[in-house]
């Protein structure tokens, strides 16, 4: 590969996807079918607490009626400081995540400072926008994003809709198919401060009542070990809670709902 | 009618040679270290945001030193290299060989142009070594030509005389602060000191975590150089 430089009028600067179509590196956009099988993704969260922002997503992909894929990762560092989910059609959805994660990095590198958390999430909401010729063909790819806020000192969850419409979420946030559930769940339990410990067990319960209600949503697998990914971002970054603590989290809440039933019987 | 002078191909390369040579000594110098866990970048660069030092990608850095447009434009491209490499393949694909030799032709074809003038520029591409690769230093001089070093590179109008100091203090099992304050050292000579206000100093370091690179600055950087 050539060193990629350019006249200086035509210079795509810090813009990694300007600088894709510059090289001829960009993807071809292609035209889908609806009759074509694809694998979609499902129940996302995030939620605020004293200290920055939880997110979690289930493990499940599906296609059509099939489970795809047991094991699959819906919650990825976008950056140091930030966080993306995705709801949608898997393969454009990872395509998504991984150009965003090279843009931002690319950004930081070339500029030598990071873009500000909100501008992350206006780079998203263009990749979404962007996305919308496949969006209307049933190829649709919701992220929900989240971050710390360095400048401001405050945890933010943004949200999005197919056309790339970007909105901030004040307390709490959920897309794909098993949001509905999710959010129940959460909005009852959502108090204005919460320590991670609280927000942890919320978002935990939630992808457990959401995996409870719809097909699409894989909840705890203990028999292959399989549990959703909860990661935390606070002023220290981005960090993956282990297998072990969810696994141990995810008892806690069956335990309850057990205590309950025999409560009421 | 006028007749165009001629300059032999031999007097035109060592005018060009001298030319870029001058250009490079203006500046201040650099020096890449590898150190027992990691690999040292230090620059005399009194500018806070000028940066002769840079991040290209996970385990790659760069350094430059000459003309600050033209080797900045040189690095920019370098991580425009590795980023889009690393997308179309895997980020373990990502190595410095190949854009240091890219480095090398770029800079090589621009020093035999006819109607450019040389690059006033001198480079480093340092990669901390993994698995199923060593840790290499590439220089890359203003005509184009490259070298790899394993121990340390000086880059910039001393450099003869800082890589002698150097080599007269440099250990391969020395720790990243302590081949730290070796460079310093070679760089400031024996008649001066300079302060950590005057430094760009950068680590490449594996416990920094995927990305290596991190700059040290401030008061960490005035401790380290203090001990």
């Amino acid at each position: 590969m050539g060193l990629p430089l350019f006249p200086i009028t035509e210079d795509p600067g810090s813009n990694f996807m300007a600088l894709l179509t510059k090289t001829g590196a960009a993807l071809p956009k292609f035209e889908a079918s609806d009759e074509f099988s694809f694998r979609h993704g499902t129940t996302v969260v995030a939620i605020k607490y004293d200290g920055g922002v939880i997110m979690a997503g289930d493990r499940r992909a599906t296609s059509g009626h099939s489970i795809a894929n047991r094991a699959v990762e819906k919650v990825y560092p976008a950056d140091r400081h930030s966080a993306i989910a995705i709801a949608g059609s898997a393969a454009l959805a990872m395509e998504m995540v991984a150009l965003f994660q090279v843009q931002l990095e690319h950004y930081e590198k070339v500029e030598g400072v990071s873009i500000s958390l909100e501008g992350k999430a206006n780079q998203l909401s263009q990749m979404v926008r962007a996305n919308m010729p496949l969006a209307m063909q049933s190829f649709v790819v919701i992220p929900l994003f989240c971050g710390y806020d360095l400048a401001r000192g405050v945890g933010r969850i943004f949200d999005f809709d197919a056309l790339g419409g970007r909105y901030e979420e004040t307390d709490f946030a959920c897309v794909g198919s098993g949001s509905v559930h999710a959010k129940a769940t959460l909005k009852a339990g959502f108090r204005p401060i919460l320590s991670e410990t609280t927000a942890v067990d919320l978002v935990v319960a939630s992808l457990y009542d959401a995996a409870d209600e719809d097909t699409a949503t894989g909840g705890p697998d203990p028999l292959r070990g399989i549990y959703p990914i909860v990661a935390a971002v606070d002023v220290n970054g981005f960090r993956t809670l282990t297998e072990a603590e969810v696994a141990a989290r995810f008892e806690n809440v069956i335990a309850q709902r057990q205590a309950q039933r025999e409560v009421q019987s | 009618m006028s007749m165009p002078y001629y300059v032999g191909p031999e007097q035109m390369m060592k005018d060009k040679a001298e030319f870029a040579q001058k250009g490079i000594a203006r500046g201040r110098s650099l020096i890449a270290v590898v150190a027992a866990d990691g690999i040292v970048l230090v620059a005399e660069n009194p500018s806070r945001s000028l940066h002769k030092i840079s991040e290209i990608y996970d385990r790659i850095a760069f350094g430059g030193v000459g003309k600050y447009n033209e080797y900045d434009q040189l690095r920019v491209a370098g991580v425009r290299q590795a980023d889009m490499k690393g997308l179309a393949y895997s980020r373990e694909d990502v190595d410095a060989q190949s854009l240091a030799n890219a480095y090398a032709q770029y800079v090589g074809s621009v020093f035999a142009n006819e109607h450019m003038k040389p690059l006033e520029v001198e480079l480093v591409v340092a990669e901390l070594g993994a698995a199923h690769r060593q840790t290499q230093l590439y220089h890359v001089g203003y005509e184009g030509t490259i070298t790899d070093r394993h121990d340390f590179a000086v880059l910039g109008g001393d450099s003869a005389q800082i890589a002698d100091r150097l080599l007269a203090t440099y250990d391969a099992s020395n720790d990243l602060d302590l081949s730290l304050r070796g460079a310093v050292a070679a760089l400031s000579g024996p008649d001066r000191t300079l302060s950590h206000e005057e430094l760009e100093v950068a680590y490449l370091s594996s416990r920094n975590g995927r990305r290596c690179f991190a700059r040290v600055t401030g008061s960490a950087l005035e401790a380290l150089l203090e001990q």
